[in-house]
Protein backbone atom coordinates (compact mmCIF):
# COMPACT_ATOMS: atom_id res chain seq x y z
CA UNK A 1 0.00 0.00 0.00
CA UNK A 2 2.97 2.52 1.08
CA UNK A 3 4.39 1.45 -2.48
CA UNK A 4 1.75 2.38 -4.68
CA UNK A 5 0.99 5.87 -2.67
CA UNK A 6 4.85 6.63 -3.27
CA UNK A 7 4.18 6.59 -7.23
CA UNK A 8 1.16 8.34 -6.83
CA UNK A 9 2.93 11.01 -5.08
CA UNK A 10 5.74 10.55 -7.27
CA UNK A 11 3.02 11.83 -10.19
CA UNK A 12 3.16 15.70 -10.50
CA UNK A 13 -0.16 17.68 -9.15
CA UNK A 14 -1.47 17.84 -12.72
CA UNK A 15 -1.38 14.70 -13.65
CA UNK A 16 -2.72 12.77 -10.69
CA UNK A 17 -5.57 15.54 -11.09
CA UNK A 18 -6.35 13.93 -14.90
CA UNK A 19 -5.91 10.10 -13.69
CA UNK A 20 -8.34 11.11 -10.97
CA UNK A 21 -10.77 12.38 -13.98
CA UNK A 22 -10.14 9.62 -16.00
CA UNK A 23 -10.91 6.75 -13.36
CA UNK A 24 -13.94 8.91 -12.68
CA UNK A 25 -15.15 9.02 -16.47
CA UNK A 26 -14.37 5.08 -16.58
CA UNK A 27 -16.21 4.16 -13.32
CA UNK A 28 -19.41 6.30 -15.14
CA UNK A 29 -18.45 4.99 -18.42
CA UNK A 30 -18.54 0.87 -17.56
CA UNK A 31 -21.20 0.65 -15.98
CA UNK A 32 -23.11 2.63 -18.87
CA UNK A 33 -22.07 0.58 -21.31
CA UNK A 34 -23.01 -2.83 -19.54
CA UNK A 35 -26.44 -1.30 -18.69
CA UNK A 36 -26.39 -0.24 -22.03
CA UNK A 37 -25.89 -4.13 -23.21
CA UNK A 38 -28.68 -5.42 -20.55
CA UNK A 39 -31.23 -2.48 -21.53
CA UNK A 40 -31.21 -4.46 -25.10
CA UNK A 41 -31.62 -7.70 -23.07
CA UNK A 42 -34.82 -6.38 -21.15
CA UNK A 43 -36.10 -4.75 -23.98
CA UNK A 44 -36.03 -8.12 -25.74
CA UNK A 45 -37.13 -10.25 -22.79
CA UNK A 46 -40.44 -7.56 -21.64
CA UNK A 47 -41.85 -7.26 -25.53
CA UNK A 48 -41.11 -11.19 -25.55
CA UNK A 49 -43.59 -11.91 -22.26
CA UNK A 50 -45.50 -8.33 -23.43
CA UNK A 51 -46.42 -10.43 -26.72
CA UNK A 52 -47.00 -13.45 -24.87
CA UNK A 53 -43.82 -14.93 -26.00
CA UNK A 54 -40.37 -15.61 -23.87
CA UNK A 55 -37.60 -13.96 -25.56
CA UNK A 56 -34.29 -14.72 -25.51
CA UNK A 57 -33.44 -17.82 -23.08
CA UNK A 58 -30.84 -20.00 -24.67
CA UNK A 59 -27.77 -18.07 -24.41
CA UNK A 60 -26.54 -18.78 -20.62
CA UNK A 61 -29.01 -19.37 -18.01
CA UNK A 62 -31.89 -17.91 -18.78
CA UNK A 63 -30.17 -16.33 -21.79
CA UNK A 64 -27.97 -13.91 -19.37
CA UNK A 65 -25.32 -13.79 -21.69
CA UNK A 66 -27.28 -12.76 -24.91
CA UNK A 67 -25.84 -9.37 -24.56
CA UNK A 68 -22.55 -10.59 -24.57
CA UNK A 69 -23.45 -12.62 -27.60
CA UNK A 70 -24.42 -10.21 -29.45
CA UNK A 71 -21.46 -7.65 -28.66
CA UNK A 72 -19.28 -10.37 -29.57
CA UNK A 73 -20.93 -11.32 -32.76
CA UNK A 74 -21.29 -7.54 -33.60
CA UNK A 75 -16.88 -7.33 -33.12
CA UNK A 76 -16.28 -9.63 -35.80
CA UNK A 77 -18.49 -8.74 -38.45
CA UNK A 78 -17.01 -6.76 -41.28
CA UNK A 79 -17.92 -3.10 -41.43
CA UNK A 80 -18.82 -2.21 -44.70
CA UNK A 81 -17.82 0.87 -46.66
CA UNK A 82 -20.86 1.29 -49.63
CA UNK A 83 -19.77 2.20 -52.95
CA UNK A 84 -19.34 5.74 -53.69
CA UNK A 85 -20.18 6.87 -49.64
CA UNK A 86 -18.28 9.37 -48.28
CA UNK A 87 -15.61 7.77 -46.62
CA UNK A 88 -14.61 9.97 -43.48
CA UNK A 89 -17.88 11.31 -42.69
CA UNK A 90 -19.18 7.80 -43.11
CA UNK A 91 -16.89 6.68 -39.92
CA UNK A 92 -17.10 9.94 -38.34
CA UNK A 93 -21.09 9.77 -37.81
CA UNK A 94 -21.37 6.82 -35.41
CA UNK A 95 -19.32 8.28 -33.36
CA UNK A 96 -20.53 11.83 -33.42
CA UNK A 97 -23.97 10.10 -31.95
CA UNK A 98 -21.85 8.10 -29.65
CA UNK A 99 -19.98 10.97 -27.94
CA UNK A 100 -22.81 13.54 -27.06
CA UNK A 101 -24.88 10.63 -25.46
CA UNK A 102 -21.85 9.68 -23.07
CA UNK A 103 -20.93 13.26 -22.56
CA UNK A 104 -24.14 13.93 -21.42
CA UNK A 105 -23.85 11.82 -18.49
CA UNK A 106 -20.66 13.91 -17.10
CA UNK A 107 -23.12 16.10 -15.08
CA UNK A 108 -25.17 13.70 -13.69
CA UNK A 109 -25.44 13.94 -10.17
CA UNK A 110 -25.80 10.25 -8.92
CA UNK A 111 -26.00 11.12 -5.62
CA UNK A 112 -25.47 14.33 -2.82
CA UNK A 113 -21.49 14.96 -3.84
CA UNK A 114 -20.89 12.28 -6.68
CA UNK A 115 -20.87 14.04 -10.09
CA UNK A 116 -17.80 14.16 -12.33
CA UNK A 117 -18.56 17.91 -12.86
CA UNK A 118 -20.90 19.88 -10.57
CA UNK A 119 -21.41 22.73 -13.02
CA UNK A 120 -24.01 25.35 -12.65
CA UNK A 121 -25.06 25.42 -16.00
CA UNK A 122 -25.96 21.32 -15.84
CA UNK A 123 -29.36 21.51 -17.38
CA UNK A 124 -28.37 24.07 -20.41
CA UNK A 125 -25.31 21.85 -21.04
CA UNK A 126 -27.27 18.71 -20.77
CA UNK A 127 -29.73 20.47 -23.45
CA UNK A 128 -26.75 21.80 -25.67
CA UNK A 129 -25.44 18.31 -25.79
CA UNK A 130 -28.34 16.10 -26.68
CA UNK A 131 -28.59 18.50 -29.27
CA UNK A 132 -25.58 17.36 -30.95
CA UNK A 133 -26.87 13.83 -31.13
CA UNK A 134 -28.71 14.77 -34.82
CA UNK A 135 -25.79 15.31 -36.41
CA UNK A 136 -24.35 11.68 -36.19
CA UNK A 137 -27.97 10.86 -37.54
CA UNK A 138 -27.96 13.53 -40.37
CA UNK A 139 -24.24 12.70 -40.95
CA UNK A 140 -25.00 8.86 -41.43
CA UNK A 141 -27.85 9.29 -43.50
CA UNK A 142 -26.64 11.85 -45.69
CA UNK A 143 -22.89 9.98 -46.00
CA UNK A 144 -24.55 6.54 -46.74
CA UNK A 145 -25.32 7.33 -50.03
CA UNK A 146 -28.54 5.45 -49.76
CA UNK A 147 -32.18 6.74 -50.12
CA UNK A 148 -33.32 5.20 -47.07
CA UNK A 149 -31.02 6.69 -45.08
CA UNK A 150 -30.87 10.44 -46.44
CA UNK A 151 -34.69 10.01 -45.81
CA UNK A 152 -34.51 8.74 -42.48
CA UNK A 153 -32.19 11.39 -41.88
CA UNK A 154 -34.27 14.22 -42.82
CA UNK A 155 -37.27 12.74 -40.75
CA UNK A 156 -35.11 12.35 -37.30
CA UNK A 157 -33.12 16.01 -38.01
CA UNK A 158 -37.10 17.70 -38.06
CA UNK A 159 -38.05 15.43 -35.69
CA UNK A 160 -35.40 16.00 -32.87
CA UNK A 161 -35.07 19.59 -33.84
CA UNK A 162 -39.14 20.11 -32.99
CA UNK A 163 -39.13 18.40 -30.30
CA UNK A 164 -36.20 19.70 -28.83
CA UNK A 165 -38.29 22.87 -28.37
CA UNK A 166 -41.21 21.39 -26.37
CA UNK A 167 -38.31 19.32 -23.95
CA UNK A 168 -36.70 22.63 -23.64
CA UNK A 169 -39.93 24.04 -22.29
CA UNK A 170 -40.61 21.51 -19.99
CA UNK A 171 -37.42 21.83 -18.78
CA UNK A 172 -37.62 25.87 -18.30
CA UNK A 173 -40.80 24.70 -15.78
CA UNK A 174 -38.08 22.79 -13.37
CA UNK A 175 -35.75 25.56 -13.74
CA UNK A 176 -38.27 27.91 -12.50
CA UNK A 177 -39.53 25.83 -9.50
CA UNK A 178 -36.16 24.65 -8.28
CA UNK A 179 -34.75 27.84 -8.97
CA UNK A 180 -31.21 26.64 -9.81
CA UNK A 181 -29.76 25.36 -13.26
CA UNK A 182 -27.63 23.10 -10.93
CA UNK A 183 -28.67 19.73 -11.04
CA UNK A 184 -27.65 18.28 -7.82
CA UNK A 185 -28.97 21.36 -6.54
CA UNK A 186 -32.76 20.79 -8.65
CA UNK A 187 -32.64 17.48 -6.42
CA UNK A 188 -31.91 19.29 -3.08
CA UNK A 189 -34.59 21.63 -3.84
CA UNK A 190 -37.19 18.39 -3.84
CA UNK A 191 -36.08 17.29 -0.73
CA UNK A 192 -38.20 16.48 1.71
CA UNK A 193 -40.20 13.41 0.80
CA UNK A 194 -42.53 12.14 -1.97
CA UNK A 195 -45.10 15.52 -1.75
CA UNK A 196 -41.86 17.81 -3.18
CA UNK A 197 -41.21 15.86 -5.56
CA UNK A 198 -41.69 18.02 -8.83
CA UNK A 199 -43.82 15.94 -10.70
CA UNK A 200 -46.96 16.95 -8.45
CA UNK A 201 -46.67 20.51 -9.52
CA UNK A 202 -45.24 19.82 -12.79
CA UNK A 203 -47.09 16.82 -13.69
CA UNK A 204 -48.26 18.29 -17.40
CA UNK A 205 -44.71 19.31 -18.29
CA UNK A 206 -42.86 15.68 -16.69
CA UNK A 207 -45.82 14.01 -19.51
CA UNK A 208 -44.50 16.65 -22.11
CA UNK A 209 -40.91 16.05 -21.25
CA UNK A 210 -41.20 11.76 -21.04
CA UNK A 211 -43.12 12.22 -24.70
CA UNK A 212 -40.58 14.38 -26.19
CA UNK A 213 -37.94 12.30 -24.87
CA UNK A 214 -39.21 9.28 -26.64
CA UNK A 215 -39.67 11.67 -29.71
CA UNK A 216 -35.86 12.77 -29.16
CA UNK A 217 -34.72 9.24 -28.82
CA UNK A 218 -36.24 8.16 -32.52
CA UNK A 219 -38.40 5.34 -30.17
CA UNK A 220 -41.45 3.79 -30.74
CA UNK A 221 -43.94 5.09 -31.60
CA UNK A 222 -42.03 8.10 -32.54
CA UNK A 223 -39.57 5.86 -34.55
CA UNK A 224 -40.23 6.89 -38.16
CA UNK A 225 -36.41 7.35 -38.56
CA UNK A 226 -35.93 3.55 -38.28
CA UNK A 227 -39.17 2.49 -39.85
CA UNK A 228 -38.62 -0.66 -40.38
CA UNK A 229 -41.75 -1.59 -42.75
CA UNK A 230 -41.11 1.89 -45.46
CA UNK A 231 -37.40 2.55 -45.15
CA UNK A 232 -35.87 -0.71 -43.97
CA UNK A 233 -33.51 0.44 -40.66
CA UNK A 234 -33.75 4.10 -41.13
CA UNK A 235 -30.02 6.07 -41.39
CA UNK A 236 -28.15 2.96 -40.13
CA UNK A 237 -29.22 0.53 -42.90
CA UNK A 238 -26.03 1.09 -44.63
CA UNK A 239 -24.00 0.42 -41.53
CA UNK A 240 -23.01 -2.84 -40.53
CA UNK A 241 -20.62 -4.58 -37.59
CA UNK A 242 -19.20 -1.93 -34.95
CA UNK A 243 -20.01 1.34 -36.77
CA UNK A 244 -23.57 -0.14 -36.82
CA UNK A 245 -23.39 -1.35 -32.61
CA UNK A 246 -22.07 2.10 -31.92
CA UNK A 247 -25.44 3.59 -33.14
CA UNK A 248 -27.33 1.10 -31.09
CA UNK A 249 -25.01 2.14 -28.19
CA UNK A 250 -25.74 5.50 -28.88
CA UNK A 251 -29.59 5.06 -28.97
CA UNK A 252 -29.83 3.27 -25.48
CA UNK A 253 -27.31 5.60 -23.98
CA UNK A 254 -29.48 8.17 -24.65
CA UNK A 255 -32.72 6.68 -23.57
CA UNK A 256 -30.49 5.62 -20.10
CA UNK A 257 -30.11 9.44 -19.63
CA UNK A 258 -33.45 10.61 -20.39
CA UNK A 259 -34.89 7.88 -18.16
CA UNK A 260 -32.20 9.20 -15.72
CA UNK A 261 -33.03 12.88 -16.34
CA UNK A 262 -36.60 12.23 -15.28
CA UNK A 263 -36.25 10.86 -12.69
CA UNK A 264 -33.76 13.98 -11.44
CA UNK A 265 -35.67 16.46 -12.44
CA UNK A 266 -39.33 15.20 -11.72
CA UNK A 267 -38.71 12.15 -9.45
CA UNK A 268 -36.24 13.50 -6.44
CA UNK A 269 -33.21 11.73 -7.90
CA UNK A 270 -31.16 9.47 -5.53
CA UNK A 271 -33.79 11.48 -2.48
CA UNK A 272 -35.76 8.81 -0.62
CA UNK A 273 -40.02 8.65 -1.24
CA UNK A 274 -40.05 8.27 2.04
CA UNK A 275 -37.48 11.19 3.23
CA UNK A 276 -38.84 12.79 6.33
CA UNK A 277 -40.30 9.62 7.82
CA UNK A 278 -38.08 9.35 10.07
CA UNK A 279 -38.99 5.91 11.82
CA UNK A 280 -38.40 4.16 8.85
CA UNK A 281 -35.18 5.43 7.81
CA UNK A 282 -34.00 4.47 11.32
CA UNK A 283 -34.94 0.95 11.15
CA UNK A 284 -31.54 -0.87 12.16
CA UNK A 285 -30.24 -2.72 8.43
CA UNK A 286 -33.50 -1.65 6.08
CA UNK A 287 -33.29 2.14 7.33
CA UNK A 288 -29.85 2.46 5.11
CA UNK A 289 -32.11 1.06 1.87
CA UNK A 290 -34.87 3.45 2.55
CA UNK A 291 -33.15 6.19 3.34
CA UNK A 292 -31.18 8.68 0.18
CA UNK A 293 -28.65 7.04 -1.79
CA UNK A 294 -28.26 5.85 -5.18
CA UNK A 295 -29.89 2.68 -5.68
CA UNK A 296 -33.06 5.16 -5.72
CA UNK A 297 -32.15 6.76 -8.60
CA UNK A 298 -31.42 3.55 -10.37
CA UNK A 299 -34.55 2.26 -9.22
CA UNK A 300 -36.46 5.26 -10.67
CA UNK A 301 -34.39 5.46 -14.06
CA UNK A 302 -35.21 1.59 -14.37
CA UNK A 303 -38.85 1.99 -14.13
CA UNK A 304 -38.57 4.72 -16.60
CA UNK A 305 -36.76 2.12 -19.11
CA UNK A 306 -39.31 -0.06 -18.69
CA UNK A 307 -41.72 2.29 -19.51
CA UNK A 308 -39.59 3.31 -22.81
CA UNK A 309 -40.16 -0.58 -23.33
CA UNK A 310 -43.45 -0.60 -22.49
CA UNK A 311 -44.63 2.13 -24.82
CA UNK A 312 -42.60 -0.02 -27.63
CA UNK A 313 -44.69 -3.31 -27.22
CA UNK A 314 -47.97 -0.94 -26.87
CA UNK A 315 -47.90 1.77 -29.68
CA UNK A 316 -48.32 1.63 -33.16
CA UNK A 317 -46.02 4.02 -35.31
CA UNK A 318 -47.22 7.64 -35.70
CA UNK A 319 -47.45 8.70 -39.05
CA UNK A 320 -45.03 11.78 -39.94
CA UNK A 321 -47.48 14.51 -40.08
CA UNK A 322 -49.07 13.48 -36.70
CA UNK A 323 -45.48 13.54 -35.04
CA UNK A 324 -45.10 17.18 -36.37
CA UNK A 325 -48.77 18.19 -35.13
CA UNK A 326 -48.02 16.79 -32.07
CA UNK A 327 -44.93 18.76 -31.80
CA UNK A 328 -45.72 21.93 -32.36
CA UNK A 329 -49.69 22.23 -31.99
CA UNK A 330 -50.29 20.18 -28.71
CA UNK A 331 -47.24 19.67 -26.96
CA UNK A 332 -45.79 23.20 -26.94
CA UNK A 333 -48.46 25.25 -26.25
CA UNK A 334 -49.33 22.86 -23.29
CA UNK A 335 -46.00 23.85 -21.59
CA UNK A 336 -46.03 27.31 -22.86
CA UNK A 337 -49.60 27.61 -20.86
CA UNK A 338 -47.90 25.32 -17.92
CA UNK A 339 -44.98 27.90 -17.54
CA UNK A 340 -47.17 30.68 -17.56
CA UNK A 341 -49.38 29.47 -15.00
CA UNK A 342 -46.24 28.20 -12.76
CA UNK A 343 -44.95 31.76 -13.62
CA UNK A 344 -48.47 33.41 -11.64
CA UNK A 345 -47.73 31.01 -8.87
CA UNK A 346 -43.92 32.29 -8.40
CA UNK A 347 -45.04 35.90 -8.42
CA UNK A 348 -48.24 35.33 -6.24
CA UNK A 349 -45.03 33.74 -3.71
CA UNK A 350 -47.64 30.40 -3.78
CA UNK A 351 -44.87 27.50 -3.99
CA UNK A 352 -45.92 24.63 -2.25
CA UNK A 353 -43.63 22.48 -3.00
CA UNK A 354 -41.03 24.53 -1.20
CA UNK A 355 -42.90 24.73 1.69
CA UNK B 1 -70.10 21.11 -27.05
CA UNK B 2 -70.37 18.53 -24.34
CA UNK B 3 -68.63 16.09 -26.66
CA UNK B 4 -65.84 18.55 -27.76
CA UNK B 5 -65.45 18.51 -24.18
CA UNK B 6 -65.22 15.23 -23.41
CA UNK B 7 -63.19 14.69 -26.50
CA UNK B 8 -60.70 17.10 -24.97
CA UNK B 9 -60.37 16.16 -21.41
CA UNK B 10 -59.86 11.83 -22.88
CA UNK B 11 -56.79 13.00 -25.41
CA UNK B 12 -55.38 15.47 -22.48
CA UNK B 13 -55.89 12.44 -19.43
CA UNK B 14 -53.94 10.11 -22.36
CA UNK B 15 -57.41 8.35 -21.37
CA UNK B 16 -57.24 5.76 -24.75
CA UNK B 17 -53.08 5.20 -24.47
CA UNK B 18 -53.63 4.06 -20.94
CA UNK B 19 -56.04 2.06 -21.81
CA UNK B 20 -53.56 0.28 -24.64
CA UNK B 21 -50.84 -0.18 -22.05
CA UNK B 22 -53.04 -1.93 -19.78
CA UNK B 23 -53.81 -4.41 -22.43
CA UNK B 24 -49.97 -5.13 -22.59
CA UNK B 25 -49.28 -4.48 -19.05
CA UNK B 26 -51.71 -7.47 -18.15
CA UNK B 27 -49.64 -9.47 -21.28
CA UNK B 28 -46.57 -9.17 -19.43
CA UNK B 29 -48.12 -11.48 -16.65
CA UNK B 30 -50.10 -13.99 -18.27
CA UNK B 31 -48.41 -17.43 -18.79
CA UNK B 32 -46.58 -17.91 -22.30
CA UNK B 33 -47.56 -20.20 -25.06
CA UNK B 34 -44.34 -20.36 -26.51
CA UNK B 35 -43.45 -24.25 -27.29
CA UNK B 36 -39.46 -25.12 -26.40
CA UNK B 37 -38.91 -26.72 -29.45
CA UNK B 38 -36.10 -29.63 -29.13
CA UNK B 39 -37.65 -29.96 -25.19
CA UNK B 40 -41.13 -29.90 -25.67
CA UNK B 41 -43.26 -30.37 -29.09
CA UNK B 42 -46.63 -29.95 -30.82
CA UNK B 43 -49.00 -33.01 -31.16
CA UNK B 44 -48.38 -34.54 -34.71
CA UNK B 45 -51.34 -35.81 -36.62
CA UNK B 46 -51.09 -39.15 -37.97
CA UNK B 47 -51.92 -37.42 -41.33
CA UNK B 48 -48.62 -35.47 -41.40
CA UNK B 49 -46.69 -35.62 -44.21
CA UNK B 50 -43.21 -35.88 -43.42
CA UNK B 51 -40.24 -37.89 -44.92
CA UNK B 52 -41.04 -40.94 -47.44
CA UNK B 53 -40.72 -44.89 -46.83
CA UNK B 54 -41.33 -47.90 -49.08
CA UNK B 55 -43.31 -50.22 -47.05
CA UNK B 56 -43.36 -54.22 -47.68
CA UNK B 57 -45.92 -57.04 -46.64
CA UNK B 58 -45.57 -58.83 -43.75
CA UNK B 59 -43.92 -61.69 -45.60
CA UNK B 60 -40.88 -59.31 -46.44
CA UNK B 61 -41.62 -58.90 -50.20
CA UNK B 62 -41.77 -55.27 -50.99
CA UNK B 63 -45.32 -53.66 -51.55
CA UNK B 64 -44.61 -51.79 -54.79
CA UNK B 65 -45.88 -53.05 -58.07
CA UNK B 66 -44.32 -50.21 -59.98
CA UNK B 67 -47.25 -49.20 -61.62
CA UNK B 68 -45.47 -46.01 -62.15
CA UNK B 69 -48.89 -44.20 -60.51
CA UNK B 70 -47.11 -41.77 -58.13
CA UNK B 71 -44.27 -41.19 -60.99
CA UNK B 72 -47.45 -39.71 -62.79
CA UNK B 73 -49.56 -37.58 -60.15
CA UNK B 74 -46.53 -35.73 -58.49
CA UNK B 75 -46.35 -32.65 -59.78
CA UNK B 76 -42.99 -31.18 -58.62
CA UNK B 77 -41.60 -34.30 -61.04
CA UNK B 78 -39.70 -35.78 -57.80
CA UNK B 79 -40.10 -39.46 -58.38
CA UNK B 80 -38.40 -41.06 -60.58
CA UNK B 81 -38.72 -44.91 -60.98
CA UNK B 82 -37.11 -47.87 -63.46
CA UNK B 83 -38.41 -51.45 -63.39
CA UNK B 84 -37.94 -54.61 -64.44
CA UNK B 85 -40.35 -58.28 -64.92
CA UNK B 86 -38.88 -60.95 -62.51
CA UNK B 87 -38.71 -64.56 -63.24
CA UNK B 88 -41.76 -65.45 -60.93
CA UNK B 89 -43.63 -62.94 -63.59
CA UNK B 90 -44.01 -60.29 -61.02
CA UNK B 91 -43.05 -56.35 -62.28
CA UNK B 92 -40.79 -54.67 -59.37
CA UNK B 93 -39.30 -51.66 -59.29
CA UNK B 94 -35.08 -51.49 -59.86
CA UNK B 95 -34.67 -47.68 -58.92
CA UNK B 96 -37.13 -45.73 -56.97
CA UNK B 97 -35.70 -42.43 -56.62
CA UNK B 98 -37.28 -39.05 -54.85
CA UNK B 99 -35.27 -35.97 -55.02
CA UNK B 100 -36.22 -34.80 -51.54
CA UNK B 101 -35.27 -31.05 -52.77
CA UNK B 102 -37.66 -31.03 -55.75
CA UNK B 103 -40.73 -32.82 -53.07
CA UNK B 104 -43.40 -30.10 -52.37
CA UNK B 105 -44.67 -32.98 -49.44
CA UNK B 106 -47.83 -32.62 -50.98
CA UNK B 107 -48.99 -36.60 -50.50
CA UNK B 108 -50.28 -37.20 -53.81
CA UNK B 109 -47.79 -40.34 -54.09
CA UNK B 110 -49.24 -41.60 -51.32
CA UNK B 111 -52.86 -41.22 -52.22
CA UNK B 112 -52.13 -42.80 -55.79
CA UNK B 113 -50.48 -45.82 -54.65
CA UNK B 114 -52.81 -48.67 -55.13
CA UNK B 115 -50.76 -51.08 -52.77
CA UNK B 116 -49.64 -48.30 -50.03
CA UNK B 117 -46.32 -48.90 -51.00
CA UNK B 118 -45.18 -45.34 -50.91
CA UNK B 119 -46.19 -43.49 -47.81
CA UNK B 120 -45.06 -40.13 -45.87
CA UNK B 121 -44.29 -40.96 -42.02
CA UNK B 122 -44.53 -38.12 -39.59
CA UNK B 123 -40.71 -37.81 -39.09
CA UNK B 124 -39.83 -33.95 -40.46
CA UNK B 125 -36.19 -34.00 -38.86
CA UNK B 126 -34.12 -34.91 -41.19
CA UNK B 127 -30.89 -33.71 -42.84
CA UNK B 128 -28.91 -33.90 -45.57
CA UNK B 129 -24.90 -33.70 -45.10
CA UNK B 130 -23.64 -33.93 -48.64
CA UNK B 131 -24.53 -32.73 -52.08
CA UNK B 132 -26.72 -36.09 -53.66
CA UNK B 133 -27.90 -37.34 -50.17
CA UNK B 134 -31.31 -35.13 -51.43
CA UNK B 135 -32.30 -37.69 -53.96
CA UNK B 136 -33.39 -40.43 -51.77
CA UNK B 137 -32.61 -43.78 -53.81
CA UNK B 138 -34.77 -47.61 -53.20
CA UNK B 139 -32.76 -49.02 -50.68
CA UNK B 140 -32.93 -45.64 -48.23
CA UNK B 141 -36.62 -45.84 -48.78
CA UNK B 142 -37.04 -49.40 -47.90
CA UNK B 143 -34.77 -48.81 -44.83
CA UNK B 144 -36.65 -46.12 -43.47
CA UNK B 145 -40.06 -48.35 -43.77
CA UNK B 146 -38.60 -51.17 -42.22
CA UNK B 147 -37.21 -48.91 -39.20
CA UNK B 148 -40.45 -47.09 -39.05
CA UNK B 149 -43.13 -50.14 -39.84
CA UNK B 150 -44.94 -50.17 -36.20
CA UNK B 151 -45.67 -46.34 -36.47
CA UNK B 152 -46.68 -45.97 -39.71
CA UNK B 153 -48.91 -48.85 -39.64
CA UNK B 154 -50.42 -47.55 -37.03
CA UNK B 155 -51.05 -44.22 -38.69
CA UNK B 156 -52.18 -45.49 -41.90
CA UNK B 157 -54.62 -47.34 -39.67
CA UNK B 158 -56.01 -44.33 -37.45
CA UNK B 159 -56.58 -42.38 -40.73
CA UNK B 160 -58.17 -45.44 -42.54
CA UNK B 161 -61.94 -44.79 -41.72
CA UNK B 162 -61.79 -41.23 -43.57
CA UNK B 163 -60.06 -42.95 -46.91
Amino acid sequence: MDFVLSIWNAFPEWVQTVLVILIKIVAILLPLILAVAYTTYAERKVIGYMQVRMGPNRVGPKGWLQPIADVVKLMFKEVILPNKSSRFVFYLAPVLALAPAFVAWSVMPFQAQMVLADINVGLLFILAITSLDVFGIILAGWASNSKYAILSAMRAGAQVVSYEIAMGFALVGVLMAAGTMNLSGIVEAQSGGITHWFVWPLIGLFLVYFISGVAETNRAPFDVAEGESEIVAGFHVEYSGMAFALFFLAEYANMLLISALAAILFFGGWLSPFQGVDFLTELPFIGVLLGNGIHWLLLKTAFFIFLYLWFRATFPRYRYDQIMRLGWKILIPVTLVWIFGLGIAIALGWQPWLS
Amino acid sequence: MTSTLRHWIKSFTLFELLKGLSVTGRRLFSPKVTIQYPEEKTPISPRFRGHHALRRYPNGEERCIACKLCEAVCPALAINIELEEREDGTRRTTRYDIDMFKCIYCGFCEEACPVDAIVETRIFEYHFEERGENIVTKDRLLAFGDKHETMVAQDKAADAPYR
